[in-house]
Protein backbone atom coordinates (compact mmCIF):
# COMPACT_ATOMS: atom_id res chain seq x y z
CA UNK A 1 0.00 0.00 0.00
CA UNK A 2 1.31 3.71 -0.66
CA UNK A 3 1.86 5.41 1.91
CA UNK A 4 0.62 8.86 2.51
CA UNK A 5 2.27 12.24 2.27
CA UNK A 6 3.25 13.99 5.51
CA UNK A 7 0.64 16.74 3.94
CA UNK A 8 -2.80 15.02 3.89
CA UNK A 9 -4.64 17.53 1.63
CA UNK A 10 -1.61 16.72 -1.00
CA UNK A 11 -3.45 12.83 -0.93
CA UNK A 12 -6.96 14.42 -1.24
CA UNK A 13 -6.36 16.32 -4.05
CA UNK A 14 -4.26 13.63 -5.65
CA UNK A 15 -7.74 10.93 -4.94
CA UNK A 16 -9.72 13.41 -6.54
CA UNK A 17 -7.93 13.48 -9.90
CA UNK A 18 -7.80 9.57 -9.79
CA UNK A 19 -12.12 9.74 -8.78
CA UNK A 20 -12.92 12.33 -11.68
CA UNK A 21 -10.14 9.61 -14.04
CA UNK A 22 -12.37 6.72 -13.06
CA UNK A 23 -15.45 8.71 -13.35
CA UNK A 24 -14.53 9.93 -16.93
CA UNK A 25 -13.72 6.15 -18.10
CA UNK A 26 -17.11 4.82 -16.77
CA UNK A 27 -19.13 7.69 -18.50
CA UNK A 28 -16.92 6.44 -22.34
CA UNK A 29 -17.44 3.16 -21.32
CA UNK A 30 -21.19 3.82 -21.30
CA UNK A 31 -20.78 5.36 -24.76
CA UNK A 32 -18.58 2.64 -26.21
CA UNK A 33 -21.80 0.16 -25.44
CA UNK A 34 -24.75 2.76 -25.77
CA UNK A 35 -22.82 3.45 -29.58
CA UNK A 36 -23.35 -0.25 -30.45
CA UNK A 37 -26.43 -0.55 -29.23
CA UNK A 38 -27.60 2.09 -31.29
CA UNK A 39 -25.80 0.74 -34.56
CA UNK A 40 -26.86 -2.97 -33.61
CA UNK A 41 -31.17 -1.95 -32.66
CA UNK A 42 -31.03 0.60 -34.93
CA UNK A 43 -32.22 2.63 -32.47
CA UNK A 44 -31.61 6.26 -33.87
CA UNK A 45 -32.89 8.57 -30.77
CA UNK A 46 -29.87 6.86 -28.71
CA UNK A 47 -27.80 7.99 -31.09
CA UNK A 48 -28.49 11.41 -30.80
CA UNK A 49 -28.97 11.29 -27.00
CA UNK A 50 -25.39 10.33 -27.14
CA UNK A 51 -23.90 12.55 -29.52
CA UNK A 52 -25.61 15.10 -26.96
CA UNK A 53 -24.14 13.77 -24.20
CA UNK A 54 -21.00 13.62 -25.42
CA UNK A 55 -20.31 17.89 -23.80
CA UNK A 56 -19.96 15.75 -20.38
CA UNK A 57 -16.64 14.27 -21.29
CA UNK A 58 -15.50 17.36 -22.48
CA UNK A 59 -16.86 19.14 -19.13
CA UNK A 60 -14.73 15.99 -17.19
CA UNK A 61 -11.65 16.87 -19.21
CA UNK A 62 -11.44 20.70 -18.81
CA UNK A 63 -12.52 19.70 -14.97
CA UNK A 64 -10.13 17.27 -14.09
CA UNK A 65 -6.87 19.53 -16.57
CA UNK A 66 -7.70 22.36 -13.83
CA UNK A 67 -7.46 20.09 -10.75
CA UNK A 68 -4.09 18.69 -12.20
CA UNK A 69 -2.67 22.50 -13.02
CA UNK A 70 -3.82 23.63 -9.72
CA UNK A 71 -1.81 20.68 -7.86
CA UNK A 72 1.40 21.04 -10.39
CA UNK A 73 1.01 24.74 -9.37
CA UNK A 74 0.85 24.29 -5.84
CA UNK A 75 2.64 21.00 -4.77
CA UNK A 76 5.14 20.36 -7.53
CA UNK A 77 4.43 16.87 -7.42
CA UNK A 78 8.12 14.98 -7.78
CA UNK A 79 8.90 11.39 -8.69
CA UNK A 80 5.95 8.99 -8.49
CA UNK A 81 3.29 12.11 -8.29
CA UNK A 82 5.09 13.42 -10.54
CA UNK A 83 4.45 10.62 -13.10
CA UNK A 84 0.97 10.11 -11.74
CA UNK A 85 0.58 13.88 -12.74
CA UNK A 86 2.19 13.84 -16.31
CA UNK A 87 -0.11 10.81 -16.56
CA UNK A 88 -3.13 11.83 -15.46
CA UNK A 89 -2.97 15.02 -18.59
CA UNK A 90 -2.49 12.58 -21.18
CA UNK A 91 -4.75 10.30 -19.86
CA UNK A 92 -7.74 12.39 -20.33
CA UNK A 93 -6.93 13.25 -23.63
CA UNK A 94 -6.94 10.01 -24.44
CA UNK A 95 -10.17 9.69 -22.77
CA UNK A 96 -11.52 12.76 -24.14
CA UNK A 97 -10.60 11.14 -27.44
CA UNK A 98 -12.52 8.00 -27.04
CA UNK A 99 -15.84 9.77 -26.10
CA UNK A 100 -15.19 11.38 -29.76
CA UNK A 101 -15.20 8.36 -31.95
CA UNK A 102 -18.19 6.90 -29.81
CA UNK A 103 -19.98 10.51 -31.13
CA UNK A 104 -18.54 9.69 -34.42
CA UNK A 105 -19.84 5.90 -34.37
CA UNK A 106 -23.24 7.08 -33.03
CA UNK A 107 -23.33 9.50 -36.42
CA UNK A 108 -22.60 6.73 -38.73
CA UNK A 109 -25.46 4.88 -37.02
CA UNK A 110 -28.03 7.50 -37.53
CA UNK A 111 -27.26 7.75 -41.14
CA UNK A 112 -27.37 3.80 -41.31
CA UNK A 113 -30.37 3.92 -39.75
CA UNK A 114 -32.43 5.28 -42.69
CA UNK A 115 -31.26 2.68 -45.14
CA UNK A 116 -31.50 -1.06 -45.28
CA UNK A 117 -29.24 -3.14 -43.29
CA UNK A 118 -26.38 -4.43 -44.80
CA UNK A 119 -25.84 -7.58 -42.96
CA UNK A 120 -26.06 -8.61 -39.59
CA UNK A 121 -23.34 -6.79 -37.07
CA UNK A 122 -21.24 -9.84 -35.42
CA UNK A 123 -17.74 -8.65 -35.60
CA UNK A 124 -18.25 -4.99 -34.82
CA UNK A 125 -20.10 -5.56 -31.38
CA UNK A 126 -17.06 -8.15 -30.67
CA UNK A 127 -14.75 -4.96 -31.57
CA UNK A 128 -16.78 -2.86 -29.41
CA UNK A 129 -16.81 -5.29 -26.33
CA UNK A 130 -12.75 -5.95 -26.76
CA UNK A 131 -12.33 -2.17 -27.29
CA UNK A 132 -14.38 -1.80 -24.06
CA UNK A 133 -12.69 -4.11 -22.09
CA UNK A 134 -9.21 -2.80 -22.74
CA UNK A 135 -10.44 0.60 -21.81
CA UNK A 136 -11.56 -0.53 -18.48
CA UNK A 137 -8.89 -2.58 -17.91
CA UNK A 138 -6.54 0.03 -18.79
CA UNK A 139 -8.25 2.14 -16.57
CA UNK A 140 -8.34 -0.40 -13.64
CA UNK A 141 -4.49 -0.89 -14.38
CA UNK A 142 -4.09 2.47 -13.76
CA UNK A 143 -6.24 2.58 -10.37
CA UNK A 144 -4.73 -0.25 -9.01
CA UNK A 145 -1.11 0.61 -10.35
CA UNK A 146 -0.97 -2.63 -11.61
CA UNK A 147 1.57 -3.37 -14.48
CA UNK A 148 0.96 -6.71 -15.31
CA UNK A 149 -2.65 -5.99 -16.27
CA UNK A 150 -1.41 -2.78 -18.43
CA UNK A 151 0.38 -5.14 -20.40
CA UNK A 152 -2.62 -7.25 -21.01
CA UNK A 153 -4.14 -4.77 -22.65
CA UNK A 154 -1.60 -3.59 -24.39
CA UNK A 155 -0.89 -7.18 -25.92
CA UNK A 156 -5.04 -7.61 -26.32
CA UNK A 157 -4.70 -4.69 -28.61
CA UNK A 158 -3.59 -7.01 -31.56
CA UNK A 159 -7.40 -8.76 -31.46
CA UNK A 160 -8.97 -5.61 -32.63
CA UNK A 161 -6.58 -4.87 -35.39
CA UNK A 162 -6.86 -8.50 -36.49
CA UNK A 163 -10.90 -7.83 -36.51
CA UNK A 164 -10.25 -4.49 -37.70
CA UNK A 165 -8.34 -6.11 -41.29
CA UNK A 166 -10.75 -8.89 -41.43
CA UNK A 167 -14.16 -6.58 -41.19
CA UNK A 168 -12.15 -4.27 -43.85
CA UNK A 169 -12.01 -7.26 -46.17
CA UNK A 170 -15.41 -8.46 -45.54
CA UNK A 171 -17.06 -5.16 -46.66
CA UNK A 172 -14.42 -4.73 -49.27
CA UNK A 173 -15.78 -7.99 -51.27
CA UNK A 174 -19.73 -6.58 -50.66
CA UNK A 175 -18.26 -3.34 -52.48
CA UNK A 176 -16.77 -5.68 -55.12
CA UNK A 177 -19.90 -7.79 -55.59
CA UNK A 178 -22.57 -4.99 -55.14
CA UNK A 179 -20.92 -1.48 -55.85
CA UNK A 180 -24.97 -0.62 -54.49
CA UNK A 181 -23.69 -1.12 -51.22
CA UNK A 182 -20.57 0.81 -51.18
CA UNK A 183 -22.47 3.65 -49.20
CA UNK A 184 -23.11 1.56 -46.40
CA UNK A 185 -20.12 -0.36 -46.20
CA UNK A 186 -17.58 2.39 -45.93
CA UNK A 187 -19.80 3.83 -43.33
CA UNK A 188 -19.73 0.47 -41.44
CA UNK A 189 -16.01 0.63 -42.36
CA UNK A 190 -15.54 3.97 -40.46
CA UNK A 191 -17.11 2.47 -37.74
CA UNK A 192 -14.97 -0.37 -37.23
CA UNK A 193 -11.60 2.38 -37.97
CA UNK A 194 -13.23 4.23 -34.94
CA UNK A 195 -13.18 1.44 -32.67
CA UNK A 196 -9.58 0.00 -33.90
CA UNK A 197 -9.03 3.63 -32.36
CA UNK A 198 -10.42 3.80 -29.63
CA UNK A 199 -8.42 0.04 -28.42
CA UNK A 200 -5.49 2.43 -29.38
CA UNK A 201 -6.16 5.06 -26.89
CA UNK A 202 -6.60 2.26 -24.65
CA UNK A 203 -3.47 1.05 -25.36
CA UNK A 204 -1.70 4.24 -24.61
CA UNK A 205 -3.13 4.50 -21.71
CA UNK A 206 -1.52 1.21 -20.78
CA UNK A 207 1.61 2.06 -21.87
CA UNK A 208 1.53 5.10 -19.46
CA UNK A 209 0.50 3.18 -16.41
CA UNK A 210 3.56 1.02 -17.28
CA UNK A 211 5.60 3.85 -17.67
CA UNK A 212 3.91 5.11 -14.22
CA UNK A 213 4.56 1.80 -12.32
CA UNK A 214 7.73 0.88 -13.36
CA UNK A 215 9.19 4.35 -14.63
CA UNK A 216 10.00 2.53 -17.79
CA UNK A 217 9.07 4.04 -21.78
CA UNK A 218 7.84 1.47 -23.42
CA UNK A 219 5.80 3.18 -26.16
CA UNK A 220 7.09 3.29 -29.82
CA UNK A 221 8.76 -0.35 -28.83
CA UNK A 222 7.42 -3.87 -30.28
CA UNK A 223 4.26 -5.11 -27.41
CA UNK A 224 6.03 -6.17 -23.95
CA UNK A 225 6.61 -9.32 -22.53
CA UNK A 226 6.21 -9.61 -18.85
CA UNK A 227 10.03 -10.96 -18.08
CA UNK A 228 11.55 -7.76 -20.03
CA UNK A 229 9.83 -4.99 -16.96
CA UNK A 230 9.59 -7.37 -14.46
CA UNK B 1 24.39 8.50 -15.89
CA UNK B 2 23.38 10.80 -18.82
CA UNK B 3 26.33 11.77 -21.69
CA UNK B 4 24.99 15.31 -20.81
CA UNK B 5 26.60 15.47 -17.10
CA UNK B 6 29.78 13.05 -17.83
CA UNK B 7 32.42 14.69 -16.48
CA UNK B 8 36.00 14.23 -14.48
CA UNK B 9 36.17 13.74 -10.87
CA UNK B 10 37.11 16.58 -9.45
CA UNK B 11 37.59 15.09 -5.60
CA UNK B 12 35.96 11.46 -4.54
CA UNK B 13 34.67 10.88 -0.42
CA UNK B 14 35.79 7.28 0.23
CA UNK B 15 34.37 4.84 2.70
CA UNK B 16 34.32 8.22 5.07
CA UNK B 17 33.15 7.96 8.38
CA UNK B 18 33.10 10.89 10.85
CA UNK B 19 32.65 10.81 14.71
CA UNK B 20 31.37 13.93 17.01
CA UNK B 21 33.56 12.16 20.21
CA UNK B 22 31.81 8.53 20.45
CA UNK B 23 28.87 9.23 17.54
CA UNK B 24 29.34 8.53 14.60
CA UNK B 25 28.07 11.44 12.24
CA UNK B 26 29.11 9.72 8.88
CA UNK B 27 29.03 6.12 7.85
CA UNK B 28 30.55 5.03 4.94
CA UNK B 29 30.04 7.56 3.01
CA UNK B 30 31.57 6.94 -0.85
CA UNK B 31 29.93 9.83 -3.75
CA UNK B 32 32.49 11.40 -6.32
CA UNK B 33 32.25 15.05 -6.40
CA UNK B 34 32.49 15.97 -10.67
CA UNK B 35 34.56 18.95 -11.65
CA UNK B 36 32.53 21.98 -12.45
CA UNK B 37 29.18 20.38 -11.93
CA UNK B 38 26.67 20.95 -9.22
CA UNK B 39 26.16 18.27 -6.41
CA UNK B 40 23.29 18.82 -4.07
CA UNK B 41 23.39 17.01 -1.19
CA UNK B 42 19.83 16.51 -0.02
CA UNK B 43 18.19 15.07 3.44
CA UNK B 44 16.10 14.96 6.76
CA UNK B 45 17.28 17.49 8.94
CA UNK B 46 19.83 15.72 11.34
CA UNK B 47 21.07 13.22 8.50
CA UNK B 48 24.82 14.54 8.40
CA UNK B 49 24.30 16.27 5.34
CA UNK B 50 26.48 19.54 6.61
CA UNK B 51 28.29 17.57 8.38
CA UNK B 52 29.49 15.68 5.50
CA UNK B 53 29.87 18.99 3.95
CA UNK B 54 32.06 20.37 6.74
CA UNK B 55 34.94 17.69 6.05
CA UNK B 56 35.64 19.29 3.11
CA UNK B 57 37.04 22.07 4.47
CA UNK B 58 38.04 20.71 7.84
CA UNK B 59 35.97 22.65 10.06
CA UNK B 60 35.20 20.36 12.12
CA UNK B 61 39.18 20.43 13.70
CA UNK B 62 38.68 23.30 15.07
CA UNK B 63 36.73 21.53 17.78
CA UNK B 64 38.58 18.69 19.81
CA UNK B 65 36.93 15.07 20.03
CA UNK B 66 36.02 15.18 16.43
CA UNK B 67 37.52 12.02 14.60
CA UNK B 68 37.27 11.49 10.71
CA UNK B 69 38.38 8.07 9.09
CA UNK B 70 38.78 7.10 5.76
CA UNK B 71 39.19 9.56 2.61
CA UNK B 72 38.05 12.76 0.59
CA UNK B 73 40.76 12.78 -2.01
CA UNK B 74 40.84 16.41 -4.14
CA UNK B 75 41.87 16.32 -7.69
CA UNK B 76 44.26 16.67 -9.78
CA UNK B 77 46.87 16.17 -7.26
CA UNK B 78 44.97 13.05 -5.33
CA UNK B 79 45.80 14.42 -2.31
CA UNK B 80 43.50 13.21 0.67
CA UNK B 81 42.65 16.35 2.53
CA UNK B 82 41.43 14.66 5.62
CA UNK B 83 45.34 13.36 6.32
CA UNK B 84 46.46 14.50 9.51
CA UNK B 85 49.71 15.76 7.42
CA UNK B 86 47.79 18.16 5.44
CA UNK B 87 47.33 21.61 6.68
CA UNK B 88 43.77 22.60 7.01
CA UNK B 89 44.38 26.19 6.05
CA UNK B 90 45.74 25.42 3.05
CA UNK B 91 42.66 23.02 2.23
CA UNK B 92 40.56 26.43 3.19
CA UNK B 93 42.22 28.61 0.50
CA UNK B 94 41.30 25.67 -2.29
CA UNK B 95 38.18 24.47 -1.07
CA UNK B 96 35.72 27.93 0.27
CA UNK B 97 32.05 27.92 1.88
CA UNK B 98 29.50 30.36 2.12
CA UNK B 99 27.04 29.44 5.25
CA UNK B 100 23.34 29.68 5.95
CA UNK B 101 23.12 32.98 7.29
CA UNK B 102 25.25 35.90 5.56
CA UNK B 103 28.07 36.09 7.54
CA UNK B 104 30.07 39.17 6.41
CA UNK B 105 32.83 40.88 9.02
CA UNK B 106 32.54 43.79 10.45
CA UNK B 107 34.92 45.34 7.86
CA UNK B 108 33.79 47.41 4.32
CA UNK B 109 32.51 45.63 1.43
CA UNK B 110 36.25 46.04 -0.05
CA UNK B 111 38.20 44.43 3.06
CA UNK B 112 35.40 41.87 3.13
CA UNK B 113 36.11 40.28 -0.15
CA UNK B 114 39.62 41.38 0.31
CA UNK B 115 40.14 39.43 3.44
CA UNK B 116 41.44 36.24 2.09
CA UNK B 117 43.89 37.62 -0.53
CA UNK B 118 45.43 39.99 2.64
CA UNK B 119 45.81 36.12 4.43
CA UNK B 120 47.43 35.18 1.69
CA UNK B 121 50.30 37.70 1.76
CA UNK B 122 48.84 39.72 -0.63
CA UNK B 123 49.34 43.53 0.09
CA UNK B 124 49.75 45.41 -2.92
CA UNK B 125 47.05 47.54 -3.85
CA UNK B 126 46.21 47.81 -7.26
CA UNK B 127 46.43 43.75 -7.04
CA UNK B 128 43.66 44.13 -4.79
CA UNK B 129 41.36 46.46 -6.37
CA UNK B 130 41.45 44.24 -9.12
CA UNK B 131 40.52 41.06 -7.77
CA UNK B 132 37.72 42.11 -5.57
CA UNK B 133 36.79 44.19 -8.15
CA UNK B 134 36.45 40.77 -10.51
CA UNK B 135 35.44 38.79 -7.65
CA UNK B 136 32.32 40.95 -7.02
CA UNK B 137 31.53 41.11 -10.23
CA UNK B 138 31.26 37.44 -10.60
CA UNK B 139 29.61 37.83 -7.04
CA UNK B 140 27.12 39.79 -9.49
CA UNK B 141 27.38 42.70 -6.96
CA UNK B 142 30.22 44.67 -8.59
CA UNK B 143 26.89 47.40 -10.31
CA UNK B 144 25.49 47.62 -6.79
CA UNK B 145 28.41 48.81 -4.77
CA UNK B 146 30.93 49.89 -6.68
CA UNK B 147 30.27 53.65 -5.73
CA UNK B 148 30.71 52.31 -1.94
CA UNK B 149 33.32 50.11 -1.75
CA UNK B 150 34.41 51.64 1.73
CA UNK B 151 31.32 51.39 3.12
CA UNK B 152 30.47 48.97 6.23
CA UNK B 153 29.24 45.85 4.43
CA UNK B 154 26.24 45.35 7.59
CA UNK B 155 24.48 48.19 5.38
CA UNK B 156 24.21 46.15 2.20
CA UNK B 157 20.82 44.40 2.60
CA UNK B 158 20.24 40.25 3.37
CA UNK B 159 20.65 38.72 -0.58
CA UNK B 160 23.72 41.27 -1.18
CA UNK B 161 25.48 40.42 2.16
CA UNK B 162 25.23 36.62 1.01
CA UNK B 163 26.62 37.50 -2.29
CA UNK B 164 29.05 39.44 -0.83
CA UNK B 165 30.33 36.22 1.14
CA UNK B 166 30.49 34.52 -2.02
CA UNK B 167 32.46 36.98 -3.85
CA UNK B 168 34.44 36.56 -0.56
CA UNK B 169 34.70 32.94 -1.07
CA UNK B 170 35.18 33.58 -4.77
CA UNK B 171 38.08 35.85 -4.16
CA UNK B 172 41.07 33.58 -3.66
CA UNK B 173 39.97 31.36 -6.67
CA UNK B 174 38.83 28.35 -4.63
CA UNK B 175 38.67 24.96 -6.14
CA UNK B 176 35.41 24.06 -4.72
CA UNK B 177 32.72 25.92 -3.29
CA UNK B 178 30.40 24.54 -0.38
CA UNK B 179 26.99 25.98 0.35
CA UNK B 180 25.53 24.83 3.39
CA UNK B 181 21.88 26.53 2.72
CA UNK B 182 22.70 29.52 1.35
CA UNK B 183 19.93 30.94 0.55
CA UNK B 184 17.09 29.68 3.73
CA UNK B 185 17.37 33.00 5.08
CA UNK B 186 16.84 34.99 2.03
CA UNK B 187 13.36 36.08 -0.26
CA UNK B 188 12.56 34.38 -3.19
CA UNK B 189 14.13 36.97 -5.27
CA UNK B 190 17.37 37.05 -3.59
CA UNK B 191 17.60 33.15 -3.63
CA UNK B 192 16.88 33.49 -7.54
CA UNK B 193 19.95 35.62 -8.38
CA UNK B 194 22.07 32.81 -6.16
CA UNK B 195 21.00 29.99 -8.22
CA UNK B 196 21.19 32.23 -11.04
CA UNK B 197 24.42 33.06 -9.98
CA UNK B 198 25.53 29.28 -9.24
CA UNK B 199 24.70 28.61 -12.64
CA UNK B 200 27.05 30.84 -14.17
CA UNK B 201 29.69 30.02 -11.37
CA UNK B 202 29.76 26.54 -12.60
CA UNK B 203 31.31 26.69 -15.78
CA UNK B 204 34.46 27.60 -13.50
CA UNK B 205 34.17 26.17 -10.44
CA UNK B 206 32.64 22.59 -9.13
CA UNK B 207 30.39 23.49 -6.20
CA UNK B 208 28.85 21.30 -3.66
CA UNK B 209 25.27 22.73 -2.15
CA UNK B 210 23.44 21.62 1.05
CA UNK B 211 19.67 22.67 1.12
CA UNK B 212 16.21 21.72 2.62
CA UNK B 213 14.96 23.08 -0.43
CA UNK B 214 14.66 20.13 -2.81
CA UNK B 215 13.22 21.87 -5.07
CA UNK B 216 16.23 24.16 -5.00
CA UNK B 217 18.31 20.46 -5.53
CA UNK B 218 16.22 20.04 -8.53
CA UNK B 219 16.61 23.40 -10.16
CA UNK B 220 20.70 23.92 -9.73
CA UNK B 221 21.88 20.57 -9.41
CA UNK B 222 23.58 18.27 -11.69
CA UNK B 223 24.08 15.10 -9.07
CA UNK B 224 21.73 14.75 -6.16
CA UNK B 225 23.02 12.55 -3.21
CA UNK B 226 19.98 11.65 -0.57
CA UNK B 227 21.28 11.08 2.85
CA UNK B 228 19.52 9.53 5.81
CA UNK B 229 21.38 8.78 9.28
CA UNK B 230 24.66 9.37 8.41
CA UNK B 231 24.42 7.56 5.36
CA UNK B 232 24.24 8.06 1.34
CA UNK B 233 20.54 6.55 0.19
CA UNK B 234 21.23 7.04 -3.09
CA UNK B 235 23.37 9.07 -4.99
CA UNK B 236 22.12 9.54 -8.99
CA UNK B 237 21.87 12.25 -11.96
CA UNK B 238 19.08 14.74 -9.95
CA UNK B 239 17.37 14.71 -13.23
CA UNK B 240 16.50 10.84 -12.27
CA UNK B 241 16.37 11.25 -8.33
CA UNK B 242 13.22 13.88 -9.13
CA UNK B 243 11.43 11.61 -11.82
CA UNK B 244 12.38 8.32 -10.61
CA UNK B 245 14.49 7.26 -8.23
CA UNK B 246 15.47 3.82 -7.75
CA UNK B 247 15.29 3.66 -3.58
CA UNK B 248 11.97 3.68 -2.05
CA UNK B 249 13.02 6.09 0.61
CA UNK B 250 14.61 8.30 -1.75
CA UNK B 251 10.90 8.11 -3.64
CA UNK B 252 9.07 8.86 -0.01
CA UNK B 253 11.00 11.63 1.13
CA UNK B 254 11.15 13.65 -2.10
CA UNK B 255 7.61 13.01 -2.59
CA UNK B 256 6.92 14.72 0.96
CA UNK B 257 5.75 10.57 2.10
CA UNK B 258 8.56 10.39 5.19
CA UNK B 259 8.29 9.69 8.52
Amino acid sequence: MEREHTFKQYDAELNEIRGLLLEMGGKVEQMIANAMKALVDRDSDLARRLIASDHEINHLEMAIDEKCLQVLARRQPAARDLRFMTLALKIVTDLERIGDQCTSVAKRAVELNQEPPLKPYIDLPRMANWASVMVKEALDAFVRGDSELAIKVCRDDQFVDGLNDQIQRELLTFMMEDPSTISRALKLNYISKYLERIADHATNVAEMVIFMVKGKDIRHTAPPSGDELA
Amino acid sequence: MSASVQATLKAEAKDLNFYYGDFKALKGISIPVHDKKITALIGPSGCGKSTFLRCFNRMHDLYPGNRYEGEITLNPDNVNILSPKVDPIEVRMRISMVFQKPNPFPKSIFENVAYGLRVRGINKRSVLEEKVEVALQNAALWNEVKDRLHDLAFNLSGGQQQRLCIARALAIDPEIMLFDEPTSALDPIATASIEELMDELKDRFTILIVTHNMQQAARVSDFTAFMYLGEVVEYNDTKKIFTNPDKQQTEDYITGRFG
